[in-house]
């Protein structure tokens, strides 16, 4: 697909790589020359310097032939503008990025009246990847499918837990019908586990389930789940404002630690329900005083990598709550591996991941749109969830019949509601939403899953 | 320097090279040329090479600029070694060092002949001189990347940007294999409407083809010893109309194609292009009229001479040798010109000198006006400041590379004009220089130190310089 990008910061150039990758033709609109410079000469994309509210720079770009235009320059306003322009002179499908608050609150008429086709918010879906996290404190990630009735749960195999040693083909008599193990991280290694397949303690694996059968299951292998009352969040910006109105909303005490006393204001104003304190989120002294020690949950989410490192390390050590922490640029993941830091969020990410997905279903032929795309360790593994259109050719037979490739594994299937556990002698359904893990990243539709 | 993945690259090269080299041999067939075997016996030893090198996948693919750059240079030598060979032991050239000259002038659309006779040498070898003048003008390695998937994560990007001429790549589409694929189609098109006016013209397939490829590719290549004086008007305006389009930015076309007209016709680089012919044209068909006798003839001659010269093609109507010196001077001044960047053409490209210019005319508005801010525009974007470094760069590397050969050739004892104009018209791969080098005559008297430092010279002009030049960089080569 012919896919135009305005703004190539830290989220276009992230969008732009993986859309390459995905072999589609991209075009970037980027108004400094050195930054363009630099992913045109490290991505195979074309690069166009200018002004992206430009019709000239637009027309340029070929705006009038693509399919897609993906606005993600650093202010909202040009953003929108640059999808209404390309709206008006192409036939183009537009994306934009909003992020500010106040337009975020009335992005639905924003959306029809500038006919954008969506809008991502990195921060606002980061903050729902760390409520989400926040609520089942034992996960090291939570994915949602399924509009929330299914999670798909990554959690690290304790000392002692029957897990350890266990063979995948008790798992079901030993542990239980609802819960299905799609992913084994074991030392360096990723892989979908097949019957022979042995959990260790230390391993890290990612299990779906029903919403309803988790806190069963975490206790079934050792987990011990509490639940999260009082949280504190460093860094008042709009992924910790977007933070604590949704845990607020929860009951959830929030404490925000912000540097900027002008922000600070400006928050008390906004959360009144939230406790705010001025100061630097890196100051220990400040934080003994805030009583850290006791919080349930701590989260680093100021905009410097850094300084979320630095603090999260310093909340493990000092407490022993559920410490999440924001990290902005990728190459850092690598690195920070080995480090107690808790739960990484990456809004950055997350944000690609919806682009994505959404560049996956228009290019989908089948109508088995991708609902749900989610891209986890390290881009390794591709979760994603289906809904099964009239004409797919998965429903032809039971899965057992069906020749499905190796690398992929159906994890669940959701029909009206209820969770089914795919076994051999189940078969999909038209309208059923399906979740499939694969370790080949790329899938468009449900029928590629056949070998 | 990542050995393993230029190992691997190579390999590649080498398998394509040896499916080029079955070409002649079938045209070899054709005309039951016994020259043919050798091709082919080439061709097999190369594909074994090439799929020895392939055999183990390197376990580090990371590929970067300086890989790019060593990459397209050291491929650029090895194709022209590997060319000479059959010519050489099938006896049909017994020197290896004039056939590798013959090949490295094909192959980097020189046209400069070091070969006393060219009429009877066999089809194959005709046609294999012509096809690689046809070959290296659009690049081999552009050639190569249209068919094959990505060779490494970004390595096509810097093979495509080190082997395309001028001071700026820019892509015409988003993708660089459509990008390579549209370029070669335009060429291939254009060739192909040349071949048929040929044919019109009453000459044979064999001829029309391989003066067509000679001509796609401002090659240079001629299979008669006398050059073009012998074909007819229609034949040379043929080809002096088509010399002209080859020597245009490709990105011309491509807007006409999707039929941007009026941003194609914004090209600066293409107007002052033919500003610059048409005025050069007429100047030399005044100067020339008592020669000629005709307005018709001279501006014909004249025309044609030009194109030949600024596309860096190197045919001849004329033996311009014998022509004014005003026109001899104006004809060298027009070879370090060269052609547009972005066509087939060689020399510095007009784009080059368009920045040089207004850089000079900029700096006297600033002697004028010391506080003035004013950026260089070209198309009506800013050029920045790397591009204008990086051109004038070239320019002191170009002078330099250039003094020394001079010097190198000079131990020859030829007279002043040949020495400098062999060089001159080597560098900036135009085949043809004057004096004993002219249009007359070739270059099989010169030595085989001259011939080498020539040889170099054609390489370093065609990929402008600095991958040749980085090969002599010790760091280049650090693990």
């Amino acid at each position: 697909m012919k896919i135009v990008i305005a703004g190539c910061g830290g989220v276009g150039g992230t969008i732009a790589e993986q859309l390459v990758q995905e072999g589609h033709a991209v075009t970037v609109i980027e108004r400094d020359n050195k930054v363009l410079q630099n992913v045109t000469s490290r991505i195979d994309a074309m690069g166009i310097q200018g002004n992206c509210t430009s019709i000239a720079v637009q027309d340029e770009a070929g705006v009038k032939n693509a399919d897609l235009l993906i606005a993600v320059t650093n202010h909202d306003e040009v953003n929108m503008l640059t999808c209404l322009i390309a709206r008006k002179i192409g036939r183009c499908q537009t994306i934009a990025r909003v992020r500010s608050p106040q337009y975020f609150n009335e992005i639905g008429y924003i959306r029809d009246e500038l006919g954008l086709s969506m809008a991502v918010n990195p921060e606002y879906a980061a903050a729902q990847e760390m409520a989400r996290l926040i609520q089942i404190p034992s996960a090291l990630e939570v994915d949602s499918f399924a509009k929330g009735h299914v999670n798909m749960i990554k959690v690290e195999i304790p000392e002692g837990s029957i897990l350890d040693q266990m063979k995948i083909m008790d798992f079901r008599s030993k542990v239980g019908d609802d819960a299905l193990v799609c992913i084994v991280e074991h030392d360096q290694e990723v892989y979908i586990p097949n019957g022979s397949s042995v959990f260790h303690a230390g391993d890290k694996i990612s299990v779906t389930m029903p919403i309803y059968a988790m806190n069963a299951f975490l206790t079934k292998i050792g987990i011990k789940a509490k639940s999260i009352k009082r949280v504190m969040i460093a860094g008042g910006g709009k992924l910790g404002y977007y933070l604590a109105h949704i845990l607020l909303d929860a009951r959830i005490q929030v404490k925000i630690v912000e540097r900027s006393e002008e922000r600070c204001v400006e928050l008390s104003d906004l959360l009144p329900k939230a406790m705010i304190i001025h100061g630097e989120a890196t100051d220990k002294q400040l934080l003994l005083e805030e009583d850290v020690e006791s919080m349930d949950s701590v989260v680093a989410a100021t905009d410097q990598d850094e300084e979320n490192l630095l603090m999260a390390l310093y909340a493990h050590k000092v407490t022993d709550a559920k410490v999440i922490t924001r990290i902005n640029r990728l190459s850092i993941g690598e690195v920070i591996g080995d480090l107690s830091v808790g739960s990484v969020v990456t809004p950055m990410n997350i944000t690609a991941g919806y682009i994505i997905r959404y560049v996956r279903s228009m290019q989908n032929s089948y109508g088995s749109n991708v609902e749900t795309l989610y891209r986890l360790v390290d881009n390794k593994v591709e979760a994603l969830e289906f809904i099964v259109g009239e004409n797919a050719k998965v429903m032809k037979d039971t899965l057992a019949n069906l020749n499905i490739r190796k690398d992929v594994m159906v994890c669940c299937i959701s029909r009206h509601k209820k969770v089914i556990r795919p076994g051999g002698q189940d078969q999909i359904q038209a309208g059923d939403s399906v979740i499939v893990v694969t370790t080949r990243p790329g899938l468009n539709g449900i029928d590629e899953i056949l070998d | 320097m990542n050995y393993q993945i230029l190992r691997y690259i190579l390999g590649l090269i080498l398998i394509f090279e040896a499916v080029f080299l079955l070409l002649p041999g079938l045209v070899a067939a054709i005309y039951g040329e016994p020259c043919g075997w050798w091709f082919l016996a080439t061709a097999a030893v190369v594909v074994l090479i090439g799929f020895a090198l392939r055999i183990k996948k390197p376990t580090n693919m990371q590929f970067h600029g300086r890989e790019g750059l060593v990459l397209v240079s050291m491929s650029w030598i090895l194709i022209s070694l590997i060319s000479a060979v059959p010519m050489t032991i099938s006896g049909v050239v017994p020197s290896y060092i004039d056939a590798l000259f013959e090949m490295v002038s094909g192959f980097t659309t020189t046209g400069a002949s070091a070969l006393t006779s060219v009429e009877h040498l066999p089809h194959a070898i005709n046609f294999w001189r012509c096809f690689s003048n046809w070959n290296g003008g659009m690049g081999v390695i552009v050639f190569i990347m249209m068919i094959i998937p990505k060779a490494a994560s970004n390595a096509n990007m810097y093979l495509m940007r080190a082997e395309s001429p001028g001071p700026s790549f820019g892509k015409l589409v988003p993708k660089l294999k459509t990008t390579a694929r549209t370029l070669y189609l335009m060429y291939i098109g254009l060739t192909l409407i040349q071949l048929i006016l040929l044919l019109c013209g009453g000459l044979s397939f064999f001829e029309s083809l391989c003066i067509a490829m000679a001509t796609a590719g401002t090659g240079g290549f001629g299979i008669r010893d006398t050059g073009f004086s012998m074909y007819s008007s229609y034949v040379q305006i043929v080809v002096t109309v088509f010399m002209f389009l080859f020597g245009v930015n490709f990105k011309f076309y491509f807007l006409l194609i999707m039929r941007k007209i009026k941003e194609a016709f914004a090209i600066e680089e293409v107007f002052w292009y033919t500003i610059l012919f048409a005025v050069a044209s007429i100047l030399i068909a005044i100067d020339i009229f008592p020669i000629a006798g005709t307005i018709g003839g001279s501006l014909k001659h004249a025309s044609f001479q030009v194109a030949t010269v600024m596309t860096t093609t190197g045919f001849a109507t004329m033996d311009f040798n014998a022509w004014p010196i005003f026109s001899q001077v104006l004809l060298v001044l027009l070879m370090f010109v060269g052609a547009c960047a972005g066509s087939t053409g060689g020399g510095m490209k007009v784009s080059r000198f368009i920045i040089y210019i207004k850089s000079a005319l900029k700096e006297m508005a600033t002697l004028l006006h010391p506080n003035s801010v004013k950026k260089i525009k070209m198309d009506g974007k800013i050029i920045d400041h790397e591009t204008i470094r990086s051109a004038n760069i070239y320019l002191i590397i170009y002078v330099m590379l250039m003094a020394v050969s001079i010097i190198i050739v000079s131990l020859d004892q030829f007279d002043l004009v040949t020495t400098v104009t062999s060089v001159i018209a080597t560098f900036n791969n135009i085949g043809p220089g004057l004096g004993a080098v002219g249009p007359a005559g070739n270059f099989h008297s010169l030595s085989i130190l001259s011939k080498l430092v020539l040889i170099f010279d054609m390489l370093t002009g065609r990929l402008e310089i600095f991958p040749i030049v980085i090969l002599f960089v010790r760091d280049t080569w650090k693990k």
